[in-house]
């Protein structure tokens, strides 16, 4: 029966592999060879300039500034989205735990892990629009409430101390959701009799965590680590819809950057796209450094 | 509140049934379990009154919202809806974004099922380099394919039109698609295959009647996976769907509404706009929560 594979082989395979060519391969290879050349927009003339546009951005401070601010995302996003969703994870799947009744959830688990998801199916677009309200100095939910008990009402986004963190806290409510799940469905396929055993041995809820829980969750950890790492250098949609990067270039980052040089007010796709192959390294070596700082020895329960 | 009340009704559940609520051993933990439970409500309120103040709002008039952030509305103003659903075209917006979810939620399907089933299950030339071309496309950050990307859409006449939409989130599906379908074919038995092979049943005919079906729970997942990442895309429209706004899709529509909130100060519009694109996705994710949560969350623990 083996002379017919070929024609189904072929059948489905070329058909994904042209669409996947022509639109994810071939512009990921252009973007490399524009980012040598000085092409300015939608003439045709494009000429090789060699590695000036990335000797450019080693001056260009807009560039740093927008890197700084990727690096605090990088630095507080997956440590604080992972500690609480641990934290929360734990809570859901075994703060309950009585006397010989084992380890349990606590009341209500499934209703907290649908209302913690919510963000997770929401666009990112209308998380924005939303916080952008919710953080509005007037009319906003914020300053509405810290009015309400006395407090002064700081102008949160449109003030260039506080927008950039306003919304990476955003981008910590929506990702902590996900991973809440993600660590509970992890917890949940850890055998019970393990912490049966440490619970016999009288092991507190804190070391059960640090000692039990989270050395047999590493793997997901590690993922989510890469994850959200990749996510702390995107951020474009928040900022861009919640501030645009400012006031005053404040909350600025590499992916609202590369898109306001290429079709902004500019259409620099050259040096847009030397942007582009800059981040596409440090996507690259951020994955490869968590994967490499998270090594561990798996465990593996049989 | 609901939240407290609801009995664990799934997943935990499953625990709790094995375990026999003990009444007296409950009380020595409620110290603990009152500590838990602060935390886990404090995290569900931020995530639920944000939203709940969206919807409130919506209802609300431009005085009263301003007015009081908190205040409930003096009457149930759904002309704030009709205003956003015509005026703001909320309403054709959402259509088009169904018309090219379900174009490329199908393409993605088809494509990816067929090119992750001959990964899987046949051998050929090519196979190692033709999976890692199509995997590789997982590590690559969406930016650094812009630029060309416009022009690939523009030379292919497809700028500003549902087609190119729709072919360019297939495309951009595959990578992950490909990847988690074929390691979902391989854990299916090969012996149905190899008994339907040599009763004579055909290539094509196997795939169709014996491995599609076969395949039913990680199809779902998948699809609900690509279904949220295409309905909330929003960069790649916002670069290949510029221009002509009666062919924008929902994202488009609500930043455009935004905008147009900034000028004429029509918040009870922008807050219908954001509830009514938010209502329908968050029925569906109540609904089938536990399919959507898998789904998401699936592919990260593989």
């Amino acid at each position: 029966m083996r002379h017919g594979k070929y024609p189904l082989i072929v059948t489905f395979l070329v058909p994904p592999l042209l669409l996947y060519l022509v639109f994810v391969v071939s512009p990921y290879l252009q973007a490399f060879q524009i980012s040598t050349t000085d092409w300015l927009g939608y003439s045709a003339e494009a000429d090789p300039v060699g590695l000036a546009n990335f000797e450019a951005l080693l001056h260009d401070g807009r560039v740093w500034n927008a890197l700084k601010n990727n690096a605090w995302l990088l630095a507080v996003v997956p440590v604080l989205t992972i500690g609480l969703g641990l934290f929360f994870a734990t809570m859901l799947n075994m703060g309950g735990r009585k006397g010989r009744a084992g380890v349990t959830g606590v009341r209500g688990t499934a209703v907290y892990r649908m209302v913690y998801f919510f963000p997770q199916v929401l666009s990112v677009v209308i998380i924005a629009l939303l916080w952008k309200e919710v953080y509005h100095p007037n009319s906003g939910l914020l300053n509405g409430t810290l009015r309400a008990v006395g407090l002064p009402a700081p102008t949160w986004l449109g003030d260039p101390r506080t927008a950039f963190w306003c919304v990476l806290a955003v981008m910590v409510w929506a990702n902590v959701g996900f991973y809440v799940v993600l660590f509970g469905a992890a917890m949940s396929a850890i055998p019970r009799d393990i912490y049966e055993a440490v619970l016999l041995d009288g092991a507190s809820r804190w070391t059960t965590l640090r000692r039990v829980t989270i050395p047999l969750l590493w793997d997901t950890v590690q993922v989510a680590w890469i994850y959200l790492a990749i996510a702390a250098l995107d951020g474009f949609i928040l900022i861009q819809q919640m501030t645009n990067g400012g006031p005053n270039f404040s909350s600025d980052v590499i992916g609202l950057r590369m898109y306001e040089t290429a079709f902004g007010s500019e259409s620099k796709f050259g040096y847009a796209s030397a942007i582009g192959v800059v981040l596409f390294f440090l996507t690259l070596s951020v994955a490869v450094l968590a994967l490499r700082a998270a090594r561990r020895d798996r465990i593996e329960y049989s | 509140m609901t939240i407290l009340d609801k009995p664990a009704s799934e997943g935990a559940a499953a625990d709790e049934r094995r375990v026999p609520r003990d009444r007296a051993l409950r009380g020595e933990s409620g110290a603990a379990n009152v500590f838990s439970h602060g935390f886990l409500l404090l995290w569900g309120l931020l995530t639920v009154l944000p939203l709940l103040w969206m919807f409130i709002s919506s209802f609300k008039s431009d005085v009263e919202i301003l007015a009081d952030p908190w205040g409930l509305p003096g009457a149930l103003r759904f002309e704030n809806w009709a205003r956003a659903w015509t005026e703001a075209h909320i309403g054709r917006y959402f259509l088009n974004s169904a018309i090219v979810v379900a174009g490329s939620l199908t393409l993605t399907m088809l494509l990816g099922a067929a090119a992750a089933y001959v990964f899987a299950r046949y051998e050929f030339r090519g196979r190692q380099i033709a999976y890692y071309l199509f995997v590789g496309g997982m590590m690559f950050p969406v930016f650094l394919a812009l630029v060309p990307l416009f022009f690939v859409v523009r030379n292919a006449g497809l700028f500003g039109t549902w087609t190119g939409l729709i072919l360019v989130y297939a495309a951009y599906s595959l990578p992950f698609t490909v990847f988690f379908l074929t390691a979902f074919f391989r854990t299916l038995p090969t012996t149905v295959a190899e008994a339907a092979l040599i009763d004579g049943c055909g290539h094509f005919r196997l795939f169709f009647r014996v491995m599609l079906p076969m395949a039913r729970p990680g199809m779902i997942s998948i699809a609900i996976f690509n279904f949220l990442s295409q309905w909330n895309q929003f960069i790649l429209p916002q670069v290949l769907m510029q221009g002509d706004d009666s062919k924008w899709v929902l994202a488009q529509g609500l930043t455009a509404l935004a905008v147009s909130q900034g000028y004429q100060g029509d918040y009870s519009g922008l807050f219908a706009g954001l509830t009514i694109a938010t209502l329908p996705v968050l029925v569906v994710y109540v609904i089938f929560q536990r399919q959507v949560q898998s789904g998401l969350t699936a592919g990260q623990l593989k």
